[in-house]
């Protein structure tokens, strides 16, 4: 039997003519039609957002620059009735209030230590900072221990040594909102370190204390930690001892913070593979000693991201010392800007907008910083 | 010749032995954590008793003599107690984060999908939105919404009209509120059918498709069902005896805004700022999640003859979730501790009423505090619970 097989290639007999090559692939216009215009829907997205960013960007601009007051004595200059003209950020309010807003009511005279303590700090900072800076070692002993101490005589005095006392009730604005997150960086971060530690340590009460002060800090709001802070501290001590009005919310923001650092340094201790305990231990390094020489130095580096990601929230948090009554930048703001001196409508605006300039540089800053570390860390990682 | 020698295990002090050691560190953690709150206790209780406080929850039951702007259930500053304007502070509180959860997922999903997007334009904007949001304190964001936009707002007799019946005034969000009679009932029924209707086709659907490979334009039906039998009742029942629900539109009058229902800028200011705030950590999340999806889900998806809508919902998506469901969770639970910031622009949430004004009252900070934060707590481990449990369900299944 035979079976009829239909005939189903086909072999081209003739060439077909060649495409024409694509018409541009390179070229600020081709990127646009790659971009921008690739089918109907993109189209439309794109012009409804040009739309928006022309209704939206001019107006800022004119706000913040071209139609910004730049001098004046008081609210008059800032206000359309006076001025005849529309008018936008009142800068010369920012500029009249800058030292009040950089150092509160700190005395006038005094002024030079907070600006040494700027220094002192920022020293401090950069030194840790700076990955590729000598004597690294000798910077933490310095942001650690060094500028604490000076910083306090400095700021609130030092008879001994020919610095007067200045209460804590006249510092105010951006020196304060500094004060308060330099502490609760130089606080949480050791804290946070030994709740980490102790959270996975193998002795069951350390473990659970650890377990508690961490879980109940994380789950209620800041707010509340500082009205505890602010209200029942003062009850805890015996009578005759009271807290500084400022060292009361520090404490709040500094034991907040340092819950929050706990679980990030956990999750860097969590990623040291197991063979570097068992390493350490082999080698008959106690426990102290393997922390400090090989596990706490390998886990922080790949949490430093994360390390400065808590310090954003916590400069951020710092705000929240206003509600209790603290002059930081905010409340500082707050109090100028209802000054009758200052009344204008541009004036409520104006102060907002420097708070938000002062806190987008601190908190884009560090995070420029750390995903410039993170990159760092990932050339390490790739072969 | 060396003879085997029994040995003894060696023996070391007993400072070296870790059981030893383990035991004597927790001893003294606990003798110093009892000695701690020994002290706080007795000073407290000195301390209470020198400033004439009284304590314990007697308070609850005692009138509370001041008034609450928003409240939901009866609440007067005449009859009610502290206990009461506990329970107002509290719902006040959930309705804010209930609410802003709802927009800050819808602002945060948007803004996350959008950021990856081809379009350079809206991709860039989406950074920007996410860059500045994220960069800014909450408290100078809520603050920013309440002070200088909310209250340079016109006064509620040169309202700006959004739409018809929305009026937006210094007083608020004035909108139209919905009065049902009688009859409404039945549209509701009918919507509770059309749910189960579109439950029961999509069974069926799925069973057909499994079995024959057809498909059914289940969204299409879904929507058809659920839409269209309320507005079927409601036809028919305007046909046969008027319309069963009413508008009470608010008017514009020569110097109030008169009818309606209203919401206060408080409460406005908060929910914008809180879902502003939260939607761009939720985008963050959300593009971190859809880009730990792999690229070879995707083009295998494409490869096997999926749409690109197709391959979003059946494969990235489903993926994306399992990364993004914690992260999302503790983003609500921050928005929630977080809307405690209404005591800034005075929202009488539950920091502000309890907190707040009945500590200043009573005096009595210890039960206060410890009542406030023992609610955050409940809140945060019940809404915990309850995102594991959908976490679980979306979870990978492995052998």
């Amino acid at each position: 039997m035979t079976v009829m097989t239909p005939q189903r290639s086909f072999v081209r007999t003739a060439s077909v003519e060649a495409l024409p090559p694509p018409r541009s692939v390179a070229g600020p216009v081709a990127w646009m039609k790659e971009n921008l215009f690739s089918g109907p829907i993109n189209t439309v997205v794109t012009v409804l957002m040009a739309w928006f960013l022309l209704w939206l960007i001019p107006p800022i601009l004119d706000y913040l620059f071209f139609e910004a007051v730049w001098t004046g004595e008081d609210g008059s200059a800032c206000r359309e009735d006076t001025t005849g003209r529309e008018v936008g950020a009142c800068w010369a309010f920012v500029i009249d209030r800058i030292n009040y807003f950089l150092y509160g009511s700190y005395p006038i005279d005094l002024r030079w230590r907070p600006n040494l303590f700027f220094l002192v700090l920022a020293v401090g900072i950069v030194w840790m900072l700076w990955l590729d800076a000598p004597r690294r070692g000798l910077g933490a002993i310095y942001f650690f221990l060094v500028v604490p101490i000076v910083s306090y005589w400095l700021l609130a005095g030092f008879p001994a040594i020919g610095l007067r006392n200045v209460p804590t009730g006249v510092w105010g604005g951006i020196l304060v909102t500094i004060v308060v997150s330099a502490v609760g960086i130089v606080i949480s971060l050791p804290v946070g370190v030994l709740l980490a530690l102790g959270r996975r340590s193998r002795l069951p009460i350390v473990r659970l204390v650890c377990v508690i002060v961490i879980e109940f800090t994380r789950g209620v709001p800041l707010i509340t930690v500082l009205f505890m802070a602010n209200t029942m501290l003062p009850l805890f001590l015996s009578q005759g001892i009271t807290v500084d009005r400022l060292v009361r919310p520090l404490i709040g923001v500094a034991f907040f913070a340092s819950a929050y650092m706990a679980e990030v340094v956990r999750g860097g201790l969590q990623a040291i593979p197991k063979g570097q305990y068992e390493g350490a231990m082999s080698l008959g390094l106690s426990y102290p000693k393997m922390m400090y020489f090989i596990i706490l130095p390998q886990a922080l580096r790949i949490v430093i991201p994360g390390i400065v990601n808590t310090f954003i929230g916590l400069f951020k948090d710092t705000t929240l010392v206003s509600i209790v009554g603290i002059f930081d930048l905010i409340r500082t703001i707050e109090s100028s800007r209802l000054d009758p001196v200052w009344a204008a409508p541009s004036v409520n605006y104006s102060g907002y907008a420097f708070a938000g300039i002062f806190y987008f540089l601190c908190c884009w800053g560090m995070s420029w910083y750390s995903q410039s570390v993170e990159r760092r860390l990932a050339a390490s990682e790739k072969r | 010749m060396a003879s085997v020698v029994e040995q003894a295990p060696p023996r070391a002090s007993l400072i070296y032995d870790p059981r030893v050691r383990g035991f004597f560190f927790q001893g003294v953690l606990v003798l110093l954590i009892g000695w701690m709150a020994y002290e706080a206790v007795s000073n407290a209780i000195e301390n209470l008793r020198a400033a004439r406080i009284a304590s314990g929850f007697g308070f609850l039951q005692q009138p509370a003599g001041f008034d609450i702007n928003q409240t939901f259930i009866e609440y007067s500053a005449a009859a009610s107690t502290y206990g009461d304007a506990l329970i107002v502070g509290l719902l006040n509180t959930l309705l804010v984060a209930a609410i802003g959860i709802v927009l800050a997922t819808i602002i945060g999903f948007a803004a996350g999908i959008a950021r990856l997007s081809k379009n350079f334009i809206l991709a860039k904007v989406a950074s920007a939105y996410v860059e500045i949001i994220r960069n800014l304190p909450l408290l100078l964001q809520l603050l920013f919404w309440y002070n200088a936009v909310l209250s340079s707002l016109p006064a509620a007799r040169d309202a700006i009209q959004l739409a018809p019946g929305f009026y937006l005034s210094v007083r608020g969000l004035s909108l139209p509120a919905a009065v049902f009679d009688g009859r409404a009932v039945l549209i509701l029924v009918a919507f509770v059918v059309g749910i189960v209707g579109s439950f029961l086709v999509r069974r069926w659907a799925k069973a057909r498709q499994a079995a024959t490979g057809e498909q059914f334009p289940i969204g299409l039906t879904t929507l058809g069902l659920v839409v269209g039998f309320p507005v079927l009742a409601w036809l028919l029942l305007t046909l046969t005896g008027g319309t069963p629900i009413t508008f009470d539109v608010p008017v514009q009058g020569r110097f109030n805004l008169t009818g309606g229902s209203q919401l206060f800028p408080e409460f406005v200011a908060l929910v914008l700022g809180l879902a502003i705030y939260t939607g761009a950590f939720i985008a963050e999340v959300v593009r971190a999640g859809i880009l730990a999806v792999s690229r070879g889900q995707t083009e295998a998806a494409s490869s096997l003859g999926l749409k690109p809508g197709q391959t979003m919902r059946f494969v990235v998506i489903p993926q994306a979730m399992r990364v993004i469901v914690p992260p999302l969770t503790s983003q609500y639970l921050n928005l929630t501790k977080n809307s405690s910031l209404a005591v800034a622009i005075g929202y009488p949430d539950l920091v502000q009423v309890f907190m707040g004004t009945v500590l200043n009252q009573t005096g009595q900070a210890v039960e206060v505090v410890a009542i406030t934060m023992i609610v955050y707590l409940t809140i945060s481990l019940v809404t915990s619970f309850f995102m594991n449990i959908y976490n679980q369900r979306i979870a990978l299944v492995e052998r």
